[in-house]
């Protein structure tokens, strides 16, 4: 893979480099577009889900509210994160850091990265869908911008539960998709092998994505993926937020939520 | 000896299945008619059966008041999606010919005890109750014609969860159902869900979890993640009222389970409560 070119890349292949263990993740997009980072804990409800973290944060000057599921470096890292699988609890500090944004008349920056909501009997106990559910209609309404930024595996409504936004960037190697293909593959193909074929049917890549309206914009990679160049992959997500959130700062905030809602409307109408 | 004789016409023979139901749940014999009246409840042990979307109309409705919206808004395919079992395009074009309803939820106004609603009801017959493009433009229309009309909204749910073949743009559906809904609510009106078997996946993680009021069928499965999933993640059995609708009461994510034939009736009072 190392020798095809970005015009070269399967689905299947995009999917691999998305999933990269080597990846930029969470810490390093805090560690290299923050300036400031100041984690914010709990849900006030239950807990303090480790794998979808957020914060007051400042990028390029801009002082934000960043949330974003996190996947770790490494095996013990991702025990303790759950590999980016976030529970209600995560979901619902996402929301009370959102409204804090609104209060504080921040921007919402969200991170996605997610092979999917966590499917445990914890999880499910404490309403992983209620969870899930009321952010979306949440986040439909929050007067404050929100930039999403699809950095990885969008991994259908674990992910979608933080990526209500008024722009949708994503990378040129993320994925974003309402099933695993490995998933699909084993239900609509009834075998799990065929998740090549299932990728590419699902048009699951960020130029797919583009085409169907569903994204905004897609931040380019260092050739052969981020986890080549973590630095100038992050330089280039800095650059893209930044614009956006400029973009989004001069409009008023009725006139935002009324394009959020226009937006999402769309998706769906041909 | 005439009572020797053959009669002079053989008695019709009536096969078995045209005179009775059997209940799926405990397999009692109930004859067809009784099955219908009782709206598919098995009298023997409460097996709410599922029903399809113009019979669940009729339950909750005041005779003849539905009037259905969106009628033209059908099923896409954005993806062109064909798998091992043919291409979604047809599939979705057979199931519209066999349900009559030309996606997987059927929309409009009706009353409930002469109170004027904006009703969306479900059916897990249209491709499993999938959530799809259509199904999301449909509820968006609902809510927005509640929204006009100043009436309550209420949607039956009854899905699998969001509709694969149509990928991506099934997903954003849940965003859009649920931008929708809280416009109902930013206008002061009611939105009630009512949950039915079963209630899963993406449609339980968007409009069907968001009721100012959830209210469930008895035994509904309500559930995010599938059981089978859920077993191989945490290497454990799960105990058998998993994922029911008395479960997810206990859990604190529904208000009241209510039996069909109180259905109605509970909807009717609980918009009163509301002003309507």
């Amino acid at each position: 893979m190392a020798k095809k070119t970005q015009t070269k890349l399967s689905p299947w292949d995009i999917v691999q480099i998305a999933r990269h263990a080597e990846r930029p993740n969470i810490a390093d997009y805090i560690r290299l577009l923050c300036e400031d980072f100041v984690e914010l804990h709990g849900d006030r409800l239950f807990g303090d889900d480790r794998g979808l973290i957020g914060g007051f944060a400042t990028i390029g000057g801009e002082k934000v509210v960043l949330i974003g599921h996190r996947k770790g470096r490494g095996v013990e890292e991702n025990i303790e994160a759950n590999f980016g699988m976030a529970s209600p609890e995560g979901y619902r500090k996402a929301m009370r850091l959102m409204r804090l944004a609104e209060k504080y008349g921040l921007p919402v920056v969200s991170f996605v990265d997610t092979p999917g909501a966590y499917p445990g009997s914890e999880a499910e106990a404490r309403g992983q869908a209620e969870a899930i559910a009321h952010n979306l209609e949440f986040m439909s309404t929050l007067k404050t911008p929100i930039v999403v930024v699809v950095c990885g595996e969008g991994g259908s409504g674990g992910a979608l539960g933080i990526a209500v936004g008024d722009r949708v960037l994503m990378l040129q190697n993320a994925v974003y998709s309402v099933i695993s293909p490995e998933g699909c593959a084993s239900i609509l193909w009834r075998d799990g092998t065929k998740a090549a074929l299932a990728a590419e049917t699902l048009k699951i890549t960020a130029d797919s994505l583009k085409g169907l309206g569903i994204i905004d914009e897609i931040v380019p990679e260092p050739e052969g993926g981020a986890h080549t160049d973590r630095e100038a992959a992050v330089a280039a997500v800095k650059k893209a937020v930044l614009a956006n959130l400029a973009a989004l700062k001069k409009l008023p905030l009725d006139k935002l939520v009324e394009q959020r809602y226009a937006k999402f409307s769309a998706m769906g109408r041909f | 000896m005439s009572w020797f004789e053959k009669p002079a016409e053989a008695p019709v023979r009536v096969p078995t299945e045209a005179i009775w139901a059997v209940c799926p749940s405990c397999k009692a014999y109930i004859t067809k008619e009784a099955w219908r009246a009782a709206d598919k409840v098995c009298p023997r042990c409460n097996h709410h059966d599922r029903l399809s979307c113009r019979e669940r109309v009729a339950t909750l409705t005041d005779a003849g008041s539905f009037k259905e919206l969106n009628a033209e808004v059908s099923f896409n395919d954005p993806l062109k999606f064909t798998d091992s079992s043919g291409s979604y395009a047809d599939k979705a074009k057979a199931t519209v010919a066999k349900t009559g309803v030309g996606e997987s939820v059927l929309t409009g106004t009706a009353t409930i005890e002469k109170i004027p609603v904006v009703l969306g009801v479900m059916d897990f017959k249209f491709l499993g109750g999938s959530l799809g493009s259509g199904t999301g433009e449909r509820i968006l229309l609902a809510a927005e014609q509640a929204v006009a009309l100043k009436r309550p909204l209420i949607i039956v749910s009854a899905s699998g969860g969001a509709r694969m073949h149509e990928g991506i743009v099934s997903l954003m559906q849940m965003a859009k159902t649920c931008a929708a809904i809280a416009r109902v609510k930013e206008a002061g009106l009611p939105y009630l869900s009512i949950l039915t078997d079963p209630t899963t996946g993406g449609v339980s993680a968007s409009y069907a979890m968001v009721g100012d009021l959830n209210i469930a069928e008895p035994k509904a499965l309500i559930g995010f993640a599938g059981r089978r999933v859920i077993e191989q993640t945490i290497k454990q059995k799960l105990p058998d009222d998993f994922q029911t609708a008395e479960y997810t009461l206990a859990h604190g994510f529904v208000d009241h389970i209510v039996p069909r034939k109180e259905m109605k009736a509970f909807v009717a009072k609980v918009l009163r409560y509301a002003g309507f």
